[in-house]
């Protein structure tokens, strides 16, 4: 029943990678920039979703084992666990903080743990979607 | 004292580890750990014992949600320092014990997990001075409970007890959670020690009655009174360990702490009075009564609890006479009652607690617990035969054991409250003498039965699964601990008074003088007084009664089995099953314009025509910003694909149709300049439709369906009113501002959370709360999908229901 897509996979296996990349950069420069960890969660996500439709299901899994309930779980438990963080510092739940600080290479940067709470999210989205859309096209 | 705190959060820390560690620990009993969590926090607490009795008391606030006056805060007095050892001392003997008691091959990390929580739940319940944080912890131990009673979940009677057990104490707490809001909307607190210095004024409000009754409703169904007792003989169920602990010696204990705590709330006044102490009375004799009539010991057992509970709960009762009166020197008249109380509350957890035990022992060394295969065991156990002993004659109320001289005072008790000339009581009063002997009486009975049914008489081989042998030394241990205890607490009772009874006096009548002038001494000769006698007339109506039980054992199959409350609760059950079945068969039709014709319904029938009585539908368009000819582009597109998907031939046609509409909104958020929207917009769209496509593959086919005129008309009204709102409130929402923007505090959100993107500062900082359980919500709809496409049960698989 599957067709073989030459010029798709072919395609894909470049794309693949611009969409990884753009949505690396988005999760990095939401801070400042249009972006953020559900945007660039969404477009990783949506980069396996090509792999998915390019390739059978197997050969992505055997290049990309991973568990993606675990992916989710990881975000989600991410996500709540960086609002505890500020609890030992004595401020309310989820209360995030940021500083300024030269590092080697990349200058002054800001440092946040937003980032940790946003990683969360990212990893979640990508974590569901990947479960969704593998659930979904294994029940045949 | 902020350890206090911390102690109540170490038993949950511990249960949160053994998950992770369980499997690690093969050579050593992972009891042994939580045997020295419990220890340990039995120490702690006794530390604190000469302070108390000092009449100090430490209260400790960690703040929660202070905005709503719900703090963790934590409340050490006499009351709750009884409690807490009882918690931890019982609870470290029980685990003791248990080690010993279970196999290894039995699922004990999961077991001391549900263990740990209970014992955390249940500190939590009497250290806590905030009414929601006590009840937080009320449920806990409910839930824990519930998991404990079903421990053996493959046996049926265990599911059922459990269930049994959680629909009725959880049912109690949601009342008395209802009873605890109203206590805050007449006091405007939380905090019971806040809620003290308010008790005058509280009585004229209304919500007084209302507020009292709920409350006793957690109490009662907590602590297994009548008629809510039902749920106790089920939760025999669950392991023995568990029974002597839960069941005996603490959770069903909560509901005690909870009447004596709330007593100078609410006692002093005539509801309270009859409500505790009647209550109190029925359920006692009621389960003295029906104790005799069991054949399994731990039936019995749990029979005779709900009637000691009852004892308690009783002179609880009595004891709030006091606060009628006020404080003055013949206060200590009607106060002894709450003192008896508390000692028998002490004296209650050590023999039943034993006797729990040596059940246990029995059942785990011959394989039965029924009578009528028991006897003859005292030769070949004769260290369990002696603790047994102990424990029964401790709760018939002999002397040389401590369960007499409570008895005694409670005997005291209802003497004196019989001449009282309030509440009506200088007529009902005589019941109160009457009604306690008889219980007595049966209390006897039944005491006899578990030693001289078990120990004495022929030793029926066959019918045993095992042959009769002492335990393991390890089993021995803690119900011989609590067997010295009931023998020192009878020759050195007046220590347990000053150093737990008398600070407990203080918290139960707070403003009553100093503690000491409260306390009493605890004498076990008190000449041949009234009580005297009444302990004689017991023993030997009681002997006589024994040997006499196959003739008059008749009386209880006058009772048909089926008017109990369990067939009550049974037949509501089912009831409610069938009645919410067939409610929900006539609205979930299967079929989706049903749904959608609720949906729609009631959104214009609540909002639409709320809104329109209410004038909220008031716009001017003359200070709106010119739309562009772009945006008018974009719409119409939209407009034509939405109308398009009407006309739609096939599914694939309307899905590509509703993907335009999408694409099209991501266009408009482009030129509104919203370009985080947009993004998201575009992949999400991209998703969405790509799985769309893919269950398209699973979809049955696509067919027109051919309506009615009268279907169309309703299609066509609701549709149209639908629109109408929806358009109504987005150009209403422009005009009508009841509150002032906050997007102004959005503005800062450079300096404020180190973002120039400030729909990420809101969504990541100002707003975290939102995101997290939205991600939260993601990862529950990732599970359901998951285990609604690979879990589908298989038809003719294994089932679990036996």
């Amino acid at each position: 029943m599957k067709i073989n897509d030459v010029i798709l996979q072919a395609v894909a296996k470049v794309v693949v990678f611009i969409i990884l990349t753009l949505g690396i950069y988005l999760f990095f420069s939401g801070h400042n920039e249009p972006g953020g960890g559900f945007i660039g969660g969404l477009v990783l996500a949506s980069a396996l979703v090509l792999l998915f439709l390019s390739f059978d299901i197997e050969s992505v899994k055997k290049g990309i084992p991973v568990d993606f309930k675990k992916v989710a779980a990881l975000g989600t438990l991410l996500a709540v666990g960086s609002g505890l963080g500020a609890l030992f510092f004595d401020a309310p739940f989820l209360t995030q903080a940021f500083s300024y600080f030269d590092l080697p290479i990349l200058g002054e940067t800001e440092l946040a743990t937003m980032m940790i709470f946003e990683a969360g999210v990212a990893l979640a989205v990508v974590g569901v979607v990947g479960t969704i859309i593998l659930s979904i096209s294994e029940d045949v | 004292m902020l350890t206090l705190n911390l102690a109540i959060m170490i038993p949950f820390l511990v249960a949160a580890i053994i998950p992770f560690i369980y499997k690690k620990l093969t050579r050593i009993h992972i009891g042994w750990f939580v045997f020295a969590v419990s220890l340990l926090l039995f120490i702690y607490l006794i530390r604190y014992v000469p302070s108390i009795a000092n009449g100090e008391t430490y209260i400790n606030i960690v703040e929660w949600i202070p905005s709503i006056g719900i703090n963790f805060t934590t409340y050490l007095d006499g009351l709750s320092m009884i409690f807490g050892l009882l918690i931890t001392g019982i609870g470290a003997l029980v685990i003791l014990y248990s080690i010993y008691y279970f196999d290894l091959d039995e699922d004990l990390h999961s077991f001391y997990m549900y263990l740990l929580i209970f014992m955390g739940g249940m500190l939590g319940v009497v250290f806590s001075d905030n009414l929601m944080v006590l009840y937080l912890f009320w449920e806990l131990t409910s839930i824990s409970s519930f998991l404990l009673i079903a421990f053996w979940f493959h046996r049926k009677q265990s599911r059922y007890g459990a269930q049994k057990s959680f629909l009725i104490t959880v049912g109690g707490g949601i009342a008395m959670l209802v009873g605890f809001i109203m206590l805050y909307v007449m006091t405007g607190t939380f905090s019971i020690q806040e809620i003290l210095p308010l008790v005058s004024e509280l009585p004229a409000h209304e919500l007084f009655i209302p507020a009292m009754i709920l409350i006793l409703l957690g109490a009662f169904t907590k602590s297994a009174q009548f008629p809510f007792h039902i749920w106790l003989p089920d939760a025999m169920e669950a392991p023995t360990p568990v029974s002597a602990y839960l069941h005996s010696a603490t959770m069903v204990k909560a509901g005690i702490y909870l009447v004596a705590r709330f007593t100078p709330i609410f006692g002093g006044g005539e509801i309270w009075f009859w409500l505790v102490t009647g209550v109190g009375m029925v359920t006692m004799i009621w389960g003295s009564f029906n104790a005799i009539r069991q054949t399994d010991l731990k039936a019995l057992l749990a029979y005779s609890t709900i009637s000691q509970l009852g004892l308690i709960m009783s002179l609880f009762g009595m004891g709030s006479a006091a606060l009628y009166y006020g404080y003055s020197a013949d206060s200590v008249f009607y106060t002894q009652a709450t003192f008896a109380a508390l000692f028998h509350l002490v004296n209650h957890s050590t023999f039943k607690g034993a006797l729990f035990m040596v059940i246990g022992i029995i059942d785990h060394e011959v394989g039965t617990r029924d009578i009528r295969k028991l006897g003859g065991l005292m030769a070949f156990m004769p260290v369990t035969f002696t603790i047994a002993l102990i424990g029964s004659f401790s709760m018939a109320g002999l002397p040389l054991f401590n369960g007499f001289l409570s008895k005694e005072m409670f005997f005291t008790a209802v003497i004196n409250i019989s001449q009282l000339d309030i509440f009506s009581l200088n007529s009902l009063g005589v019941l109160f003498p009457v009604v306690a002997w008889i219980a007595s009486v049966f209390t006897f009975i039944y005491s006899l039965i578990i030693v001289f049914k078990t120990f004495f008489g022929p030793y029926q081989e066959e019918k045993l699964e095992h042959e009769a042998a002492e335990p393991p030394i390890g089993m021995m241990i803690s119900p011989g601990i609590l067997a010295v205890l009931v023998v020192l607490i009878f020759f050195f009772p007046n220590v347990i008074g000053y150093y737990l009874l008398n600070p407990a006096m203080g918290s139960v009548y707070p403003g009553f003088g100093t503690t000491v002038d409260l306390g009493q001494n605890i004498t076990a000769w008190h000449g041949f007084n009234t009580e005297l006698w009444m302990t004689i007339g017991v023993v030997i109506t009681g002997v006589i009664l024994y040997l006499l039980l196959r003739y008059w054992k008749g009386i209880f199959k006058l009772f048909p089995d089926k008017w109990t409350f369990n067939t009550l609760y049974d037949y509501s059950l089912t009831q409610i099953e069938s009645s919410s079945t067939a409610i929900t068969k006539t609205y979930m039709t299967g079929v989706l314009r049903d749904y959608f014709l609720y949906i729609y319904i009631f959104f214009v029938g609540i909002i639409g025509i709320t809104l329109f009585y209410t004038g909220a539908f008031s716009f001017d368009m003359s200070n709106d910003v010119p739309i562009s000819i772009y945006e008018w582009i974009m719409v119409v597109v939209m407009m034509v694909a939405g109308i398009a998907i009407l006309f739609a031939k096939s599914r694939l046609t309307a899905i590509v149709l509703n993907g335009v509409l999408g694409y099209s909104i991501s266009v408009l958020f482009v030129l509104f300049r919203a370009p985080d929207l947009a993004l998201t917009q575009i992949v999400v769209e991209t998703i969405t439709t790509v799985l769309f496509l893919l269950c398209f593959y699973f979809l049955p086919e696509w067919k027109k369906e051919s309506n009615g005129v009268k279907t169309k008309t309703v299609n066509l009204l609701i549709s149209i009113s639908v629109g109408l709102t929806f358009v109504l409130v987005a150009l209403s929402v422009q005009h009508n501002k009841l509150f002032e923007t906050i997007s102004g505090f959005f503005e800062d959100a450079y300096e404020l959370a180190g973002g120039r993107n400030i729909v990420n500062a809101i969504l990541g900082d100002f707003r975290a709360l939102d995101t997290m359980l939205e991600v939260v919500v993601l990862l529950i709809a990732g599970i359901g999908v998951y285990s609604l496409i690979k879990l589908k049960a298989k038809k003719g698989g294994p089932n679990s229901e036996n």
